[in-house]
């Protein structure tokens, strides 16, 4: 699997790593499925494979081809001819061009099967009995609702819930991501994946699913193939190809006669030549080669779709609901400005800020040294005599964290940060209260809050332990608030231009809320949501027509992402929010939800694109196989032999050749996708109709006249 | 003035009056369809035949009613022609004869107009206006109807498939529609001299002295039917280019408006009822591209004149008027076999290789540059439906055309559309070109026999009804084979359309939005012209490479 760039440590909340990605899928944009041409030649036996009538049949435009190739091939056997061994040849060789094309891709899936299959099977489960002893037994055989103990070191055997414990994991085995992450029994962080690693403590997990269904079997199967059906629009256009193909077959029928009547009856291999030149067989070869590979490439992104259908729909959704927290502004509250007292100074302030921080490892506590480091020249690492100091950590009771530093002279020098009320009321115990400064920095922290930010307050007592000559001073206050994501807006403003919505879901009040929107330019805002509003916003955009996405990951989220149409449920989430999702991001980052869409529009794109190109095709074999079909009745046909190919033998063979070519030619196009620019539907029409129309009309007309100039020096061709 | 100003000047006016009377006409028609309440003469039609007129339908029972009506209306135009020497004021003609009696019902019932008899000589006074006058309107009015049913289709949100009343609109098209219009181009015609006349002919003395009948019938009534409802059966066999439905080059120029005025008007309505104008505009551009494109070749091709014949008489003028010339005869072909009228001024089998060619290849385009009445449009919004999804996923969501997505069961509707007219040509002439007999039924031989047989195919498949006229056709085989035709190429679109209609009324209708393929664009108009022109290209090229192309290059 892939791999991502390394980090340290992954807190369950997600670190500014986001920024990063946010700029890594901008740069990166969809596609990018590396195609090895080794692939080909180790998929050639299954290609070969498929050549059974059952397999073709399922696929009407190939199952002509086969039945023209048996048909040309009979006839060769029956009068031998140079001409008809080689249209013979290269028919099977169409024939096992497109079966390539699909065996390219399943294999691309089946590496990644093979993976994770063994992390399977050789899993060990340590099952509780009832009395609390402990047996061994293979992870195939268990059961629902079985409890088995996990200790560091060992793989979790199956997908299951933690009923006790916190613990550690490595989840790279289905993530691909090396970071470790923190599970715990209780709350939304409690689900655990069967072959994932323990890397610390100990935990009791309760099965959740039978054997055979588990998350890493579904997995299988979906990176396989195995369970692949044919999408809705997938369906929709088997039908219209397949209706070509009827009407190329009764034209070619029918021509016969018409051709009897001119006096220029034709040989059955330049008939079925004619067939399979004309019916769509680049875009029947590939068809479902480019579903395979819009699978494929959101397993490469780490995100496991349960359907195609569910792909599909990402290209049609027109309205994402994005959780503020985590996919909008980064995933916790940031320190952004200083409100000293009046005469305090701000780099007294920052000072104090500073100090109370330095040992605070939480995201708030590192983002107050970031910022003194940033606007005041300070320090972001504790010197050390710094690390000296007693760190004082934040409790429920207190509200407070901070620092009491010995000085020199033996004074002890306490610094709190936390709550305003808590520090304002921790300050007046120690000492005389000073009511101005308190009503300054409650006022302070009114305005904060009424931005949509927190206040947090922040004071120092200075002294030797007792009550009389202790100095204490109101420092100020420390603005917290949401920083939004940078290079977020234009992402939006890409969406917009791509006709899709933004909708911000919080559960901030709206005041604050619509300063988040317009700083990240989001359209839309749903302020204190709760669960029952989400689905309700999501039937309400339902109702219009509009096809929802959104992600989630509590319990909570649950009903709405079954409602939507595209649902992502975080990997980290609880195992409800993933039952009811139609994907499953491994990387827990909702950020992707936007790359999900462009995904299933790549997909669209790319049927639509070489559909055209297939069918602007014909023009070109026409010009090449009718002059060469009826030149002997009417020489004037020969004004249509535009391309000059030397020999009617020479012009049919070439059309066919470069049908068969055509097709590997396009195996890495259809596996990666076309390329994908959130642009207009106007610009884009006109881009791919200019590209696959314009050069699907004009490409077979060099091809095949390059084939001519090699196929007129085989003896009995040219 | 010379032939080509002229021809030019008639071209401009042509233009200028269609674009004068597009919107309040379509407006009108809109609100035809649209309105709620009942003309008093309808209610007296709806209490007679027991029609709930307010009753909505689903595609269903739309279809079964079309149909219905449409086998009723074959049947009593048998029965009339069977038993028109019963019937009385039947000039002495007697019953028509069975085969042409089969084919001459189902030919003016799918508003065809196939006429594999000479009328002077077969049809009374009686069946010409109570039968073949008759299905000239309903047969017209069934086409605009289900054209309306389908723009509900797309217009309805959620309506569980209900798209109106055929019978209303039936009977709306009729007494709202093509009476009235009829009524006024009647006038303007009798005015301008064409005959109207109960007898059966007028004796007279020739110039050499000796007597013959010239023949008579009601023709002005007729006449301004059989352009308006893109009929074109003549009461005459010479058709239009005879004296007496088409006297001179002012009545040719009113049946050409005539015949062109509703099919174009109704991208108006069609615009008007979907809400947005650009839509209808954007599809009236498709017509007036390919039909203009049209009309450049094939008058290029008889103005200059081939052959040892033409070139000495200075203009191909073999078949054509000389009261018309070539620009008012090519200006005809051009509108009568663009729209499914196949009235004619000229005999198309006389045209030169390429010209003749164009007449075929605008019936191969499956008549809608403009087509017939209704016809033309349900004919191009199935086109730009699979335009649609085609190009759809190209802009990468799933297509949806006016807001509504298309999906399998749409597109196996518009699939069958389109490729039932392929499908019946080709078979058919396929078919006809095998038998031995039709060797003896062609009235030239190589490759212009071939281009006779496919015209006659594509006439009757595309319900048009005008003929290469070399090609025999009284034979059983082709009385039976092109009645064949005729009926698969009206009633199996009419059911598939209808279907879809239902299938886009059960959905609700979404507003487009930025990501959605404008459909109201020129951008657009050049896909269904390039849809247009593929389909027909790549579905019949083989069989032009064996007869127009094959003659037009020695």
């Amino acid at each position: 699997m892939t791999v991502r760039h390394p980090e340290t440590m992954r807190p369950v909340d997600r670190p500014p790593r986001e920024a990063q990605e946010v700029h890594a899928e901008r740069s990166g944009r969809v596609g990018a499925g590396a195609f090895r041409p080794a692939q080909l030649l180790e998929s050639l036996p299954e290609a070969l494979r498929k050549l059974d009538p059952r397999v073709q049949i399922r696929n009407p435009v190939m199952f002509v081809v086969w039945v023209g190739s048996v048909v040309v091939t009979v006839s060769a056997v029956v009068s031998p001819s140079v001409f008809a061994w080689l249209i013979a040849v290269w028919l099977w060789f169409t024939v096992v061009f497109a079966n390539l094309a699909e065996a390219v891709a399943e294999g691309r899936g089946r590496a990644q099967a093979d993976a994770l299959r063994r992390t399977r099977t050789d899993t060990v489960a340590r099952r509780l009995r009832p009395g609390g002893t402990v047996e061994e037994v293979p992870a195939t055989a268990l059961r629902l609702d079985d409890r088995v103990v996990v200790e560091a070191g060992q793989t979790i055997p199956g997908d299951g819930e933690i009923v006790d414990g916190i613990a550690t994991v490595d989840e790279s085995a289905i993530t691909g991501e090396s970071a470790p992450v923190v599970r715990e029994s209780g709350g939304d962080f409690s689900s655990v994946t069967g072959g994932t690693t323990v890397l610390s403590d100990r935990i009791v997990v309760r099965i959740t699913t039978r054997p055979g269904e588990s998350f890493v079997d579904r997995m299988i199967a979906l990176v396989e193939g195995a369970q692949r059906q044919k999408t809705p629009n997938e369906i929709a256009l088997t039908i219209l190809l397949a209706a070509l193909t009827i009407v190329f077959l009764l034209a070619v029928v029918t021509l016969q006669p018409m051709a009897g009547y001119s006096g220029a009856q034709q040989s059955l291999v330049v008939l079925v030549a004619l067939l399979v030149c004309l019916i769509p067989t680049t875009i029947g070869a590939l068809l479902s080669a480019i579903g395979i590979a819009g699978m494929d490439r959101l397993v490469q992104r780490n995100v496991l779709a349960t359907s195609g259908r569910a792909v599909e729909a990402a290209g049609d959704v027109s309205t994402l609901l994005l959780d503020k927290t985590g996919t909008i502004t980064y995933g916790n509250r940031r320190a952004t400005a200083l409100h000293a007292l009046p005469g305090v100074g701000e780099a007294e302030l920052a000072r104090l800020a500073r100090l109370s921080s330095l040992a605070d490892s939480t995201p708030e506590g590192r983002s107050i040294v970031e910022l003194c480091a940033s606007g005041f020249g300070l320090a972001p690492e504790a010197s050390a005599e710094e690390a000296r100091a007693e760190f004082v950590p934040f409790s429920a009771t207190t509200r407070m964290s901070g620092v009491d530093v010995t000085g020199p002279d033996g004074s002890v020098e306490s610094i709190r940060k936390g709550a305003v009320a808590s520090v304002l009321d921790w300050l007046d115990a120690c000492g005389s209260g000073d009511d101005r400064a308190r009503a300054h920095i409650e006022a302070v922290a009114q305005e904060i809050s009424s931005r949509g930010g927190t206040p947090l307050a922040c004071g120092h007592v200075n002294g030797f332990g007792r009550q009389d000559d202790q100095f204490h001073s109101h420092g100020g206050a420390i603005e917290l608030s949401d920083v939004v994501k940078p290079g977020i807006a234009a992402r939006f403003a890409e969406l917009r231009t791509m006709g899709i919505r933004t909708v911000m879901i919080t559960g901030d009040n709206p005041v604050t809320a619509r300063a988040i929107a317009a700083e990240s330019g989001v359209d839309d805002v749903l302020a204190e949501a709760t669960p029952e509003d989400k689905l309700a916003l999501i039937r309400q955009e339902q109702s219009g027509g509009r096809l929802v996405a959104m992600t989630g990951d509590g319990t909570n989220d649950a009903p709405a992402l079954a409602q939507a149409d595209v649902g992502v449920a975080m990997n980290s989430g609880t195992t409800a929010a993933k039952e009811a999702g139609n994907m499953v991001d491994l990387d827990s980052d909702p950020t992707k939800l936007i790359g999900v869409v462009e995904i299933g529009k790549q997909m669209l794109v790319t049927r639509g694109a070489l559909t055209t190109f297939s069918v602007a095709n014909d023009l070109a074999k026409y010009f090449a196989i009718l002059p060469a079909m009826f030149l002997v009745i009417f020489p004037q046909l020969a004004a249509l032999n535009v391309m000059h190919l030397a020999t009617p033998e020479s012009a049919i063979l070439s059309a066919v050749i470069f049908n068969a070519l055509i097709i590997v030619a396009l195996i890495p196009l259809a596996l990666r996708g076309v390329r994908f620019r959130p642009m207009g539907s106007d610009a884009m029409l006109r881009r791919n109709l200019l590209v696959y129309g314009l050069g699907g009309v004009v490409v077979p007309f060099v091809g095949i006249y390059l084939i001519d100039l090699v196929v007129r020096f085989i003896p009995g061709i040219g | 003035m010379g032939d080509t100003a002229a021809g030019l000047l008639q071209l401009v006016a042509l233009l200028l009056a269609l674009a004068a009377v597009w919107r309040p006409l379509g407006d009108w028609m809109a609100r035809v369809y649209t309105s709620p309440t009942h003309g008093r003469g309808e209610r007296v039609i709806y209490r007679l035949t027991g029609i709930d007129p307010d009753s909505d339908q689903r595609a269903g029972t739309y279809a079964v009613s079309i149909l219905a009506f449409s086998l009723l209306g074959i049947v009593v135009l048998y029965l009339v022609q069977r038993l028109q020497g019963v019937l009385g004021f039947d000039q002495g003609h007697g019953a028509v004869d069975p085969g042409v009696a089969f084919n001459t019902a189902i030919s003016f019932v799918t508003n065809t107009n196939w006429q594999s008899y000479v009328p002077e000589t077969t049809m009374g006074a009686v069946t010409q206006m109570i039968g073949l006058t008759v299905q000239n309107f309903v047969s017209a009015a069934v086409g605009m109807a289900v054209a309306v049913a389908l723009i509900r289709g797309f217009v309805r949100s959620r309506s569980g498939g209900r798209i109106g009343n055929a019978w209303v609109d039936v009977v709306r098209g009729c007494t709202r529609i093509l009476l009235p219009l009829a009524a006024v181009v009647a006038i303007v015609l009798l005015a301008l001299g064409v005959v109207m006349s109960l007898h059966a002919g007028a004796d007279v003395v020739g110039v050499d002295g000796r007597a013959s009948t010239i023949a008579l019938a009601p023709a002005a009534s007729q006449e301004a039917i059989k352009e308006l409802g893109t009929n074109g059966g003549g009461v005459f066999n010479a058709n239009s280019a005879h004296p007496f439905e088409n006297p001179d080059a002012v009545t040719n120029w009113i049946e050409i408006f005539a015949l062109l005025v509703i099919p174009v008007s109704l991208t108006r309505t069609f615009g008007r009822m979907v809400g947005n104008q650009r839509q209808g505009v954007a599809l009236l551009g498709v017509m007036a591209t390919l039909w203009g494109a049209m009309l450049a070749i094939i008058w290029t091709a008889e103005a200059h004149a081939t052959g040892p014949a033409a070139v000495a008489a200075g203009a191909n003028l073999e078949g054509k008027e000389v009261r018309f010339g070539i620009p008012s005869s090519a200006l005809f072909a051009n509108s009568t076999t663009s729209t499914s009228t196949g009235a004619v001024n000229s005999l198309h089998d006389s045209y030169s290789a390429f010209g003749g060619g164009g007449t075929l290849l605008n019936m191969l385009f499956s008549e809608m540059t403009p087509g017939g009445v209704g016809t033309g449009l349900y004919s191009i919004l199935v086109v730009a439906v699979v335009a649609v999804f085609l190009a759809g996923l190209m802009v990468g969501r799933t297509p949806e055309y006016l807001g509504k997505k298309l999906g399998r069961r749409e597109v196996t509707c518009a699939v069958v559309v389109v490729l039932a007219m392929p499908a019946v040509v080709l078979l058919g002439t396929g078919l006809a070109i095998a038998l031995p007999s039709t060797g003896g039924a062609l009235g030239n031989s190589g490759p212009h026999g071939l281009s006779e047989v496919l015209y006659a195919f594509a006439s009757a498949a595309n319900n048009n009804g005008s003929a290469f006229a070399g090609l025999t056709v009284t034979g059983p085989f082709f009385q039976t084979a092109l009645g064949v035709a005729m009926l698969i190429g009206r009633f199996l679109p009419i059911v598939a359309v209808l279907a879809l209609a239902g299938l886009l009324a059960r959905q609700p209708r979404v507003e487009p939005g930025a990501g959605t393929l404008a459909t109201d664009k020129p951008l657009f108009s050049v896909l269904v012209v390039g849809t247009i022109v593929l389909v027909a290209a790549i579905t019949f090229l083989p069989a032009l490479a064996l007869s127009p192309i094959a003659e037009g290059l020695s």
